[in-house]
């Protein structure tokens, strides 16, 4: 591991100060101190935001605030987010360990990076790890990477459970940074790819995140569902945050997130349009999905994830619906 | 970088490099050699300890961040003689075989007891489950066994579970 400064904030406005060129924010350390073993981040300073007193989970009338510095283990077991965002929380749990959840920071949730073999490991090649220098994964390993809005410089796919959730929830992200203070909805902090893979997101350097605003809950039923390689402790092949509001038949409101099958929380809003003043049945449910991923391009080894979404898209309907 | 922590109720003072993990920190400058490093990137739970009470992998806690915190290792579960309740459990219950995994396991386990809440088995997210065998599997998942005791090791637990 490179050597670097390191140094707690005090205060969010602590925390900006310190930022110095070559400074990387540290939660709980869980994604970022394995990318500086692997040599993948190679920060001058850390900036130790854990302790800053972003820890509260809060109700502001109908909405919910939360610290960035909030742990993912005491999100998912509030009695605000499980009593009235139990999707969250079941995004929040169906991911990693206990141990790494007891570690794990909202913000650095949000901000882990992509699994992608390639990008974690140095004597590859990687457009997001040394822009211009090639993607392997299009021609090699990609089966845990992107259908959806990957580009010829990147199919890596954003790993997080609780951001899937985030997306389906419009959750607004508050930042405060040099620039000042901003607000970004959800899935709006994440980016696609394109051209500049190197970016995760639409942050600047030195933006820090402080917290995660809910608005009101949306009407209907709603569940987190992840696919995976074995039943516990994996990230996701897919995933699908799902709320449904079906009066007398028909679908008064419908809101669907997808997870690690694109870049970002994928908000899969051709299908909700199809959906929304339309029956909730299953052949309009098929209907959905297929006009959904229409827009897939998949690579040899992870066009399995095509159906895989259907499926799931479709499950998830017909078990809300019921 | 000067820290002060408190080990297995001990108050110490060192001096680490910022690039020392907590893990390396317990195992080479403190001279504590339950906690183990299996993976030494999150994925295997046999560095697991409590910090300030709760379940953490050592392996990812930078030691510098540590300043402050209560740490307790698997030497520190027993009362001097008296085993904790879990140790004597995963005897009586052959909880283990080559026991590489078994301090990761012993102090997951003993964290996971205090972590009430659902887990992603919970049928319903309000109430807090009962510690079925199915709810122990969840719960353990970060703590991989190579020899596979798990049967032996969720039995082990199920005793001592409330
Ligand atoms: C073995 C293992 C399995 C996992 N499985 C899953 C899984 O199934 N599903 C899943 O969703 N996740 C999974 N994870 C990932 C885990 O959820 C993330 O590592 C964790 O959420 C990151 O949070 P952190 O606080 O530790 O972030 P850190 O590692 O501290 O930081 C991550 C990034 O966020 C930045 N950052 C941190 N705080 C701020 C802030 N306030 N403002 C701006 N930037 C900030 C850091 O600079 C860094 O770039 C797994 C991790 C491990 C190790
Ligand atoms: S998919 Fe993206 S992260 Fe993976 S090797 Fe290609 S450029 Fe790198
Ligand atoms: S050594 Fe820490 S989890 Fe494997
Ligand atoms: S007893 Fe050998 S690894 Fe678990």
């Amino acid at each position: 591991m490179k050597t670097f400064e390191y140094a707690r904030a005090e205060s969010p406005a602590d925390a900006v100060r310190k930022f110095a060129p070559g400074a990387m924010y540290l939660g709980g350390g869980t994604n970022l101190v394995d990318l500086m073993r692997l040599g993948v981040a190679r920060p001058d300073h850390l900036v130790d935001v854990s302790r800053l007193p972003l820890d509260a989970v809060e109700e502001a009338g109908d909405r919910v605030r939360i610290g960035a510095a909030v742990r993912n283990s005491d999100l998912a077991a509030h009695p605000l987010i499980r009593s009235r965002y139990p999707m969250l929380a079941r995004a929040l749990l169906a991911g990693a360990s206990g141990q790494v959840r007891n570690m794990a920071t909202v913000a650095g949730n949000l901000l882990q990076r992509t699994r992608c073999a390639y990008f974690q490991d140095v004597t590859r090649p990687c457009n997001k790890r040394e822009p211009g220098s090639g993607c392997p994964a299009i021609e090699g390993d990609h089966t845990n990477l992107a259908i959806l809005g990957a580009s010829h410089a990147c199919v890596a796919t954003h790993p997080s459970d609780m951001a899937v959730a985030l997306a389906a929830l419009d959750a607004e992200v508050h930042v405060t940074g040099p620039g000042g203070d901003k607000i970004i909805p959800m899935p709006g902090l994440h980016r696609l790819p394109g051209d500049a893979p190197e970016r995760d997101t639409v942050l600047d350097p030195g933006d820090l995140i402080t917290g995660v605003e809910l608005p009101a809950p949306p009407p209907g039923a709603s569940l987190y569902r992840k696919v995976r390689e074995r039943a516990s402790f994996a990230f996701a092949l897919a995933s699908i945050a799902a709320v449904l509001d079906v009066r007398d038949g028909t679908v008064a409101g419908c809101r669907i997130a997808l997870g690690s099958l694109a870049h970002a929380p994928w908000r899969a809003e051709r299908a909700e349009q199809v959906l929304v003043g339309g029956p909730a049945t299953g052949e309009a449910f098929l209907t959905a999905a297929e006009a959904e991923l229409e827009q897939a391009r998949a690579l040899p080894r992870n066009a399995f994830k095509v159906p895989l979404a259907r499926n799931l898209i479709v499950r998830a309907l017909e078990e809300l619906a019921s | 970088m000067d820290i002060t922590l408190k080990v297995n109720g001990v108050s110490r003072t060192v001096a680490v490099d910022p690039r020392t993990s907590l893990l390396d920190l317990l195992r080479e400058r403190l001279g504590l050699i339950g906690a183990k490093k299996g993976c030494d990137h999150g994925q295997c739970g046999a560095c697991t300890v409590l910090i300030d009470g709760r379940r953490a992998n050592a392996c990812l806690a930078l030691a510098v961040a540590m300043d402050g915190r209560e740490i307790t290792t698997v030497e520190g579960l027993a009362q001097g003689d008296d085993l904790h309740p879990l140790q004597a459990a995963f005897i009586e219950h052959d909880a283990f075989q080559c026991g590489y995994c078994t301090p990761g396991q012993l102090c997951s386990a003993a964290g996971m007891l205090g972590e009430p809440g659902p887990s992603a088995v919970t049928g319903d997210i309000l109430v807090d489950p009962d510690l079925t065998p199915e709810e122990i599997r969840e719960r353990m998942s970060g703590n991989l066994c190579r020899c596979g005791a798990y049967v032996n090791i969720v039995s082990a637990i199920a005793e001592v579970a409330p």
